[in-house]
């Protein structure tokens, strides 16, 4: 299989091999936004997901900990500590049902003046993705928020690259009719 | 501002691309403090902060394994260099203990000594582990000897390590190496703030440090009753309930044992019989 492996990450992993503790604080620094976005974008809440990738990162250690040097030499970091938070997030989730956004889109309570200013575009976008179904927003969220390869999440969700190409593409265009959408209510809003 | 200014504002979808940067601008960034939170968990870096006590205030660190530092310190930049240069770990002030250790160490100091506290024993030895185990079983109110202390723990003559090895609690108040005192009876160091801090504790716990370094002098090292014919150490709750008229006072074991007296269960006085330290 071609090795996707960012050179970056490939010398972090030799270093955790050799010295767990020394390592682990890069890991950490470099890999905190990532599994924070994730978190934020899978289960739609700050604090939420604040644990959550906290928690992977306690179990991203423990694992590594447990594991012979060989093994963590041949471990493919980003698709490794991606498994490891959305797991932690379908286990928050399975808990307590995570509050998703319906499509239909709410307004906020006071309508913007400049509806594409730059933060209100991106709350919208960042919206309209949480009302996506489950499946369709993690694929969505490794492809295009992270910029995982399809090779890469096909190891993570352990489907086959045809599948999750299909599921980006059907929420990529679910995402574009709910755009369409909401700006439809936001100017009749507008205009009433 | 015209609302029909861009094409998808006169009713189109976005263009994919469109919708594609747009995602790829939904990244955040970890809180503040992320790292380092993460990194306490794991045992890698600490948290600390200042309690209040009867001694004065008192520095505590943790980490996701456990307390790993109790201590008194003129200010905050002192505790965290002596912390740094101990451990090597980086460390962070914060407004609290988290809320299950800090009840566990309120049960713990007020004597309850089943109230469970991890405690982060990286770098110290498996003797001092065994040591600190030890002092642990010592009820609030009483104390016992170095020389006790080494006997029970299957090292008889190691009185002097043990003494040590109580300097060098890390843990000090919450392993309770303050319940140790000199095999003559006098109270002995103290690693947090001396031998007055000691005697304050002893006190605040219930005992008379007069008291019990004047029985000292006065040559008496165990008590009987001449009742049970049990004999104990002056301070074990069980001499602490026997009546004047029926407390015997020995000045060795031999001399209790030739009284046909028997040791108590309890506070094991027999294994205290190595005198040093």
């Amino acid at each position: 299989m071609e090795d996707l492996s960012r050179p970056a990450d490939v010398a972090l992993i030799r270093q955790l091999a050799a010295d767990l503790d020394a390592a682990f604080p890069s890991l950490v620094a470099d890999q905190q936004d990532r599994l924070f976005t994730i978190a934020v974008r899978v289960l739609g809440n700050r604090s939420d997901a604040e644990e959550a990738a906290q928690d992977a990162f306690v179990r991203a250690y423990r694992a590594l900990a447990g594991y012979p040097a060989d093994r963590i030499r041949e471990l493919r970091l980003r698709p490794w500590l991606t498994t490891i938070v959305l797991n932690v997030c379908r286990n928050r989730t399975r808990v307590r049902r995570v509050a998703t956004t319906e499509l239909a889109f709410e307004p906020a309570s006071e309508p913007a003046t400049d509806p594409f200013a730059s933060r209100h575009a991106r709350d919208l976008w960042a919206r309209l993705l949480s009302g996506l179904p489950p499946a369709q927003r993690t694929a969505i969220v490794l492809r295009h928020v992270d910029g995982l390869s399809y090779t890469e999440m096909a190891e993570v969700l352990g489907r086959p690259e045809g599948t999750l190409k299909a599921q980006v593409h059907r929420g990529l265009a679910a995402l574009q009719t709910a755009f369409l959408a909401a700006q439809r209510r936001e100017r009749e809003e507008m205009t009433a | 501002m015209n609302p029909n200014a861009t094409p998808s504002m006169a009713g189109s979808a976005p263009d994919l691309a469109v919708v594609e940067t747009a995602l790829a601008e939904l990244t955040e960034t970890a809180p503040a403090g992320f790292a380092h939170s993460a990194l306490v968990a794991v045992g890698l870096a600490d948290d600390y902060t200042v309690l209040d006590s009867p001694i004065g205030p008192l520095w505590i660190a943790w980490n996701g394994r456990g307390v790993a530092a109790v201590e008194s310190s003129p200010d905050d930049r002192a505790f965290e260099v002596r912390f740094q240069a101990r451990t090597g770990r980086p460390i962070r002030r914060v407004e609290a203990l988290p809320a299950d250790l800090a009840r566990a160490i309120e049960r713990r100091l007020g004597g309850d000594r089943r109230a469970r506290i991890s405690l982060d024993y990286r770098g110290t030895t498996e003797f001092e582990q065994a040591v600190w185990l030890k002092a642990l079983e010592i009820p609030r109110g009483e104390v016992r000897p170095y020389g006790w202390i080494a006997a029970e723990i299957g090292r008889p003559k190691a009185v002097r390590a043990v003494g040590t090895a109580l300097g060098h609690n890390p843990f000090p108040l919450i392993v309770p190496c303050h319940r140790v005192v000199r095999s003559d009876g006098t109270i002995g160091q103290y690693s947090l703030g001396g031998p007055t801090n000691k005697r304050a504790i002893l006190a605040a716990e219930g005992l008379d440090p007069d008291e019990l370094e004047r029985l000292a002098r006065a040559g008496v090292r165990y008590v009987g009753s001449d009742t049970t014919h049990i004999y104990c150490l002056p301070s074990c709750h069980n001499a602490r309930r026997i009546q004047p008229k029926h407390r015997v006072p020995f000045g060795s074991l031999a001399s209790s044992e030739a009284a046909g007296y028997r040791a108590c269960r309890e506070c094991r006085p027999s294994a205290a019989r190595f005198v040093a330290a």
